[in-house]
């Protein structure tokens, strides 16, 4: 096949991989426009939802749609334990440095966690099993699944209510207030610790909607999260740190950017894709497509 | 078990010789580095590749050609990221050392792939027993260490050091008082890796074998935790620290042990389990660590 008859094939993947990513990358981004650091916890939230979804899926035999919230439920509550427990005071005590850090080191404690009760074997969710559908373009064919129409479908919706809660709730405006400017969302009378609380439930829930739709494509393990995190960081970098408009057209960049290097690189290296994107982003447009600066 | 513990006092050397680059990088001059294990496995790629794979070259050189190729990697790491703050150069430096490891992996006309590169000759290797090179081994790492040791502690009571520190502290002002920010931050990380890369290229030899599976994110929380539970900011505290952690590491294999209803894959998740935890502990409850840094205090000269 010449490079043009396998570039819509490869377009369709990307924008579905593209919607998917955008899930736990507006959780990280999230959570760090309101705390103003990097959780890195966003890795093992993402296999925890993979893993939850599994435990509803496999084990008490849920439809997929009914293990989604339990893909979100689990790691949102581990999420906002993990910020009460540990990262609060080391963000108080040391800054957003040592809260960082420390989330790396949390992120290796639940991820063995998750090897401890499931062990490292790849398992996959039960799934009912459907035919690609075959389009003719004319000039070349295109694939695609059920299951990636619905995988998108899903990212779509999230998104959707997503940006409805952060748009019309006061809740969601309240998380605003703070990202935009913390201080004088206090002095407005909002309570910082609630909405840092609420960032990370919707945040690390998201990540884990995230590392379950990842896993639905293929199967899962406890590395699943992190294999996915580099892709994870791009997308919200490229967008812009701290703004969720950006992380979504972020992972569209890099959702695409990772299919369309498969035309000139082996597979491997697609996650490679998002470092490069990370470096050339923080090169010329350091603030991102659509966020601040970053320095 | 004399031979188990002379291994572990090479790891901890090895450990240390890290720890004391990330003293540099991260301590002296305040940026956060967590890609390590990136330069780690680097240095350990560059020395195992000319001295086994590609050329035959003698040890010596390829240590050399560690230091100084993951000096130049450091430096142009640095080049890129050296502007950003905190949490970008966080990220940026996590995902170079997957990168590594993903060349590792896939480069296999080079690095042999997942496989590895294996048969890394030591020296005296098999002309000297087992346990003889063991020493042997120890005392080229130990001297490796002083020399590490020396330089780091000569950097940190030099005005270099103070400038480093004081970069840290506020780049505006340091910049303002007339010093090259970026060359300062460029200079510090290049040495800080090439005592990373060294470390990574003895780890090799000793080891006489590498495999991308070897230089994972884990190993660089060893070495935080290494670095912090000393003393961030203190040359004796890295070295202290990377001692304390191997003891720590080993320890827990030998308590872990003798829970004999574990499988070995929760054996080994558990221990991962309470590294990181405890780093989070010492951070939380300890952050000074055990050799607080002391502003090294320059006695004024009567008038």
């Amino acid at each position: 096949m010449t490079p043009l008859e396998e570039l819509p094939q490869l377009a369709i993947n990307g924008i579905v991989q593209g919607t998917i990513l955008a899930i736990p990358a507006i959780g990280f981004t999230a959570c760090y426009a309101v705390l103003r650091y990097a959780n890195f916890t966003i890795a093992s939230h993402t296999t925890m939802g993979a893993f939850a979804g599994y435990v509803a899926n496999v084990t008490l035999g849920l439809p997929a749609y009914a293990s989604l919230l339990f893909a979100f439920v689990i790691p949102a509550i581990s999420g906002v334990l993990c910020h009460e427990i540990a990262l609060r005071p080391l963000l108080k005590q040391g800054g957003p440095l040592t809260a960082a850090i420390a989330a790396v080191a949390l992120t290796i404690a639940l991820e063995n966690i998750i090897r401890f009760i499931f062990g490292n074997d790849l398992r996959g969710y039960d799934l009912p099993v459907y035919r690609d559908w075959r389009f003719d373009l004319g000039f070349t064919f295109v694939r695609i699944g059920p299951q990636q129409v619905e995988n998108a479908a899903i990212g779509v919706a999230v998104m959707g209510a997503v940006f409805a809660f952060l748009a019309f709730t006061r809740t969601g405006k309240m998380m605003r207030a703070v990202a935009d400017n913390a201080a004088l969302a206090q002095i407005k009378g909002v309570n910082a610790e609630t909405v840092a609380r609420l960032a990370n439930f919707l945040g690390m829930g998201l990540a884990g909607v995230g590392g379950m739709l990842l896993g639905l494509d293929t199967s899962i393990d406890p590395l699943t999260g992190f294999r996915a995190v580099l892709s994870i960081f791009a997308a919200a970098v490229v967008g812009g740190l701290g703004t969720i408009p950006g992380a979504v057209v972020g992972a569209a960049v890099v959702g695409i950017g990772e299919e369309f290097s498969l035309l000139v690189l082996d597979a491997s290296y697609r996650t490679a894709v998002g470092f490069v994107a990370i470096l050339v982003v923080l090169s010329f447009r350091p603030r991102g497509i659509l966020g601040e600066r970053a320095y | 078990m004399e031979n188990y513990i002379v291994a572990m006092l090479v790891f901890a050397g090895l450990y240390g010789m890290m720890a004391l680059g990330l003293n540099l990088i991260w301590g002296m001059a305040g940026m956060i580095n967590l890609g390590l294990v990136g330069f780690f496995g680097f240095g350990a790629y560059v020395s195992a590749m000319l001295t086994r794979r590609h050329f035959e070259l003698p040890i010596p050189v390829g240590w050399m050609a560690a230091a100084v190729l993951t000096a130049l990697a450091g430096a142009l790491v640095a080049l890129t990221v050296a502007r950003l703050k905190g949490d970008y150069l966080a990220i940026v430096t996590l995902g170079f050392s997957e990168i590594v490891r993903l060349v590792g992996s896939n480069e296999i006309k080079f690095t042999g792939g997942t496989d590895g590169i294996s048969g890394i000759p030591g020296p005296w290797r098999g002309s000297v027993s087992p346990q003889e090179f063991n020493l042997i081994y120890l005392g080229i790492v130990a001297v490796a260490v002083l020399v590490c040791f020396v330089i780091c502690q000569r950097i940190r009571f030099s005005p270099y050091g103070r400038v480093l520190r004081a970069i840290r502290d506020d780049e505006q002002v340091a910049s303002v008082a007339g010093k090259n920010v970026l060359a300062f931050k460029v200079q510090i990380f290049a040495v800080g890796a090439a005592i990373v890369g060294l470390s990574g290229a003895l780890y090799g030899h000793y080891n006489a074998y590498i495999a991308p599976e070897g230089f994972v994110p884990l190993l660089t929380i060893y070495i935080v935790l290494a670095l912090t539970a000393g003393g961030t900011g203190n040359n004796t505290g890295a070295v202290v620290g990377s001692l304390l952690v191997v003891f720590f590491l080993e320890s827990m294999r030998f308590v872990v042990q003798y829970i004999d209803f574990l499988k070995p894959v929760q054996v080994a998740a558990l221990r991962e389990f309470l590294i990181g935890i405890s780093l989070i502990v010492v951070l939380r409850f300890a952050p000074q660590g055990l050799f607080p840094e002391r502003t090294p205090v320059h006695k004024v000269p009567s008038a």
